[in-house]
């Protein structure tokens, strides 16, 4: 195609919203390692603020990594059997479920907190631990599981290899771990990150199960953005970024080879997701 | 097999849901706090600011990512994956981090300000205003919506387009009559998405602190300083129906494709 | 050489949840060694019968499956030591050739020496010895078919189920993997059912064809039985071309019709088209029946079209369908 003055508009146009994106986050990132951020670079680069945020902080980052690793175990234990079973049943009961375990994310966080503190908040042991939180982090990002891994198993022929396996004298559990758990890897490897990425980064659940003792990364973000110089508060999301970033690059990447590998393996479509 | 998670999914959300149906009928005004949205005026005009931001957003949303989307996938030159990458990666963001992502860029120490105190003399700060509110939510909508626009545009059939360039159509009735009809699908998708998400979002919000009551925020408000349990649990009964019909009919106006997205 | 198995099926019929029967009950018996061939247009139910006989599906009450004697109805398909082809071969691509082909083995926990002995052994037969190590999505169509074969035979089966292996594969690869399956089948003397729409493979395979028309047997019999006896309308209509002759019932094979001259003609016709197919010419005539008259001669010279056609039917290769058993 020929490359006329529209290109370069366009581009110019994409590149603007492009930084848009990109700009405060880069800004974000240098005010966390600014000795001053408000006399600019030329005050110096520190990794004090850092210090200090881990200093502050660390109990919050461990937290969201556990959370994070027990909810994906969760997810996996019990997404998978279902992705499977809502596979192979197909048809409009199939459709309604999914539908069903889908509405937390379709419903906003903030609704889904008040419904757990008004029918568990009595519970007290419950209502003050971390488990409470893993409650909503769970539902949050089980959907996430079932579609990614749900949309594998419909883009192969899941059925006809059980079969083959099958003729071959394998039974239920030989196959299902033999067979229809290697062959939907890529669903599974996608709904993980998707997961786990998620789950460090939910804020409108945590914020209303947390409890003073059960602070997790984004909780303690909003803590800092609230009480805290601007310097420290944008260290620690620093901190945040370098923790997740891995993550959606690890994302893409899957994404991409998924598609590369396999024109037709659908790559996950992903529910909506909220901010 | 799927009776772990059947047990898991009714204690932990059917049951607490139902609950929250109940407790918001609970309070003096019983039933009718479900319509509080219309009667009491704070709830109206959150519902009215929220409605309007959110619609707002999702049109400006989409004709950015329309635009960019189509110049992405339609060209081919050094740089273009790494752009998609920059573009779409703020995807999984949390709310709260966008909000002080904005205050970074136009709040008190932000660089708009900076940059405009050093051209006119005057410092612009609106990270607390509409329009922070507003670039904070278009943040979180771009990569979502550019996603699914580019999956749509990737699937368009090129000989329509040659078909109607052999006719004689011109560059701009191509993208009117055969280009946009065919994202159509696509737009309402990601139309939807984006709104319902809107609606709902919480965190950017509450880092902002705006004067501006969204219907989170409100909720907020309600079960936190006001203590109104029954008035905080119907009001986000409405906004789950809310967002959760706009996903649906966005299912059902376009089909199967959303179905995997949405 | 095992001993060969028999299969007995008796009053199968199948109805699927939403009503619809794709089976009537059937009964059929099959000798151990044999080669039969279910064919049919699809949807006539042989498929159905196929994954009954393989128990994917289970028969509608009644039906009984037996294997030399053994009733098998309420085995799985994993306890009945059958071997089956899938139409879209149904490898694991999560496994190489080599896998694939032990994956059966290694379900029956044979010790690991023993199973490569095996796995040598078919990838030798089926002459992919060059594939052992590649991954599925690396393979053509017709290499994919022989891994699927080498995979089913490999657990040395009782019976080999085929389900229209050969669907999916273009014409010329088709013709030789036929000729391939059968020398297979032959050397195996195993008890084999292969499910077809091509009755080309069906005539070149079965050492018995079962004919099946929406859930019914129409007819079963020899090759030389279904194609020059058929005992319906249906079964004759759907093996090979056929004509009816005028004023009868009875039928006639478009090769088993000659040219002759004038005077020793039994019938005139004009001709309508012809086409030269290269061993044979095809003439289409009119003016004997109602509907078009088909004649295959093999034709050095060009017959103009409209001119006069003479034929001689000879009455020793009439085909009269209602003379049931002839």
């Amino acid at each position: 195609m020929r490359r006329n003055g529209l290109f370069a508009l366009q581009l110019a146009f994409t590149l603007f919203i492009c930084a848009f994106l990109i700009v405060p986050v880069i800004l974000s990132a240098l005010a966390g390692v600014t000795v001053n951020f408000f006399k600019g670079l030329k005050s110096g680069l520190t990794f004090n603020w850092i210090i200090e945020v881990w200093g502050l902080y660390a109990e919050t980052i461990y937290l969201s990594m556990g959370l994070a690793i027990v909810c994906l175990v969760i997810t996996l234990l019990l997404g998978i059997p279902m992705a499977y079973v809502l596979a192979r049943t197909g048809g409009r009961l199939s459709r309604f479920i999914e539908e069903l375990i889908t509405l937390p994310v379709a419903i906003p966080g903030l609704a889904i907190a008040l419904a757990l503190i008004l029918t568990y908040g009595g519970f007290r042991e419950f209502r003050s631990s971390w488990l409470f939180i893993l409650v909503g982090h769970v539902l949050y990002t089980l959907p996430f599981m079932v579609r990614s891994v749900l949309a594998v198993l419909s883009s192969i022929n899941f059925q006809e290899l059980e079969e083959g396996a099958a003729s071959l004298g394998a039974g239920f559990w030989p196959r299902f771990f033999q067979v229809i758990i290697p062959n939907v890897k890529p669903g599974i490897l996608a709904g993980s990150l998707m997961v786990v990425t998620l789950s460090i980064g939910e804020f409108n659940l945590t914020w209303m199960l947390h409890t003073p003792l059960t602070k997790t990364l984004p909780v303690g973000l909003a803590d800092s953005y609230a009480s805290m110089r601007l310097e420290i508060a944008s260290a620690y999301t620093l901190v945040f970024f370098v923790m997740i970033i891995p993550l959606l690059v690890a994302m893409q990447m899957a994404s991409n080879s998924g598609q590369r590998k396999k024109k037709s393996t659908a790559v996950p479509d992903l529910p909506i997701k909220r901010s | 097999m799927t009776l772990p998670l059947g047990v898991v999914f009714f204690a932990f959300f059917l049951l607490p849901m139902a609950q929250l149906v109940l407790v918001g009928a609970s309070g003096e005004e019983g039933m009718s706090a479900y319509f509080s949205f219309l009667t009491k005026t704070r709830h109206l005009e959150s519902t009215i600011a929220t409605t309007l931001l959110s619609a707002g957003v999702t049109l400006v949303a989409l004709a950015i990512s329309t635009i960019v989307g189509l110049f992405l996938v339609r060209n081919r030159f050094p740089g273009r994956e790494t752009l998609i990458s920059l573009l779409t990666f703020p995807l999984a963001f949390p709310g709260v981090v966008i909000g002080f992502l904005i205050i970074l860029l136009a709040g008190r120490q932000g660089l708009i300000g900076t940059m405009t105190k050093a051209v006119t003399g005057d410092k612009m700060v609106f990270a607390y205003s509409m329009l922070g509110l507003f670039l904070g939510y278009l943040y979180f909508s771009i990569p979502r919506v550019l996603l699914t626009i580019m999956a749509t545009a990737e699937k368009l059939d090129i000989s329509l387009e040659e078909a109607a360039r052999s006719m004689g159509a011109s560059q701009w009735r191509v993208i009117v009559d055969v280009i946009l009809p065919a994202l159509r699908p696509g737009l309402i998708a990601s139309g939807a998405i984006c709104f319902a998400t809107s609606m709902g979002a919480f965190g950017t919000a509450f880092t902002l602190a705006t004067n501006i009551d969204v219907l989170p925020m409100t909720i907020y408000t309600e079960f936190t300083l006001n203590a109104n349990i029954a008035g905080a649990a119907s009001l986000s009964i409405i906004l789950g129906l809310i967002t959760w019909i706009a996903l649906f009919v966005a299912r059902s106006l376009s089909g199967s494709t959303v179905a995997a997205s949405g | 050489m095992q001993e060969t198995t028999s299969v007995q099926i008796e009053n199968c019929g199948k109805t699927f949840a939403d009503g619809t029967q794709a089976l009537e009950p059937i009964n059929l018996s099959i000798e151990g060694g044999e080669t039969v061939v279910l064919l049919g247009p699809s949807g006539c139910g042989k498929t159905t019968l196929l994954r009954i006989i393989a128990g994917l599906e289970s028969p509608d009450k009644g039906g009984k499956i037996l294997f030399n004697g053994e009733n098998v109805t309420a085995k799985m398909i994993e306890n009945r030591n059958v071997g089956m082809v899938f139409q879209s071969y149904a490898l694991f691509p999560n496994m190489t050739v080599s896998e694939n082909v032990g994956y059966g083995l290694k379900v029956r926990k044979m010790p690991a020496r023993e199973r490569e002995t095996r796995i040598q052994e078919m990838l030798d037969m089926m002459q992919i010895h060059d594939l052992a190590e590649r991954q599925i999505d690396q393979l053509s169509g017709g290499q994919r078919q022989r891994v699927a074969l080498a995979r089913a035979i490999a657990v040395r089966p009782r019976i080999l189920l085929l389900d229209e292996p050969l669907t999916a594969l273009d014409a010329l690869l088709r013709d030789r993997l036929r000729m391939e399956i059968d020398a297979l089948l032959r050397k195996l003397n195993i008890t084999a059912i292969y499910v077809t729409h091509d009755q080309a493979e069906a005539m070149a395979l079965g050492d018995r064809i079962v004919v099946m028309s929406k859930g019914k047997i129409a007819q079963v019999g020899t090759p030389r039985e279904i194609y020059y006896r058929p005992q319906t309308d249906f079964v004759a209509d759907f093996i090979g071309t056929i004509n009816r002759l005028p004023g009868t019932e009875k039928l006639c094979r478009p090769e088993d019709i000659r040219i002759v001259a004038p005077d020793q003609a039994s019938h005139v016709g004009v001709l309508a088209a012809s086409q030269f197919l290269g061993d044979r010419t095809r003439l289409v005539l009119s003016g004997i029946t109602e509907e078009d008259f088909i004649v295959e001669a093999p034709l050095r010279k060009d017959i103009p079209l409209g001119s006069d056609v003479p034929i001689l039917i000879d009455d020793r290769f009439l085909i009269d369908p209602k003379a049931v058993g002839a």
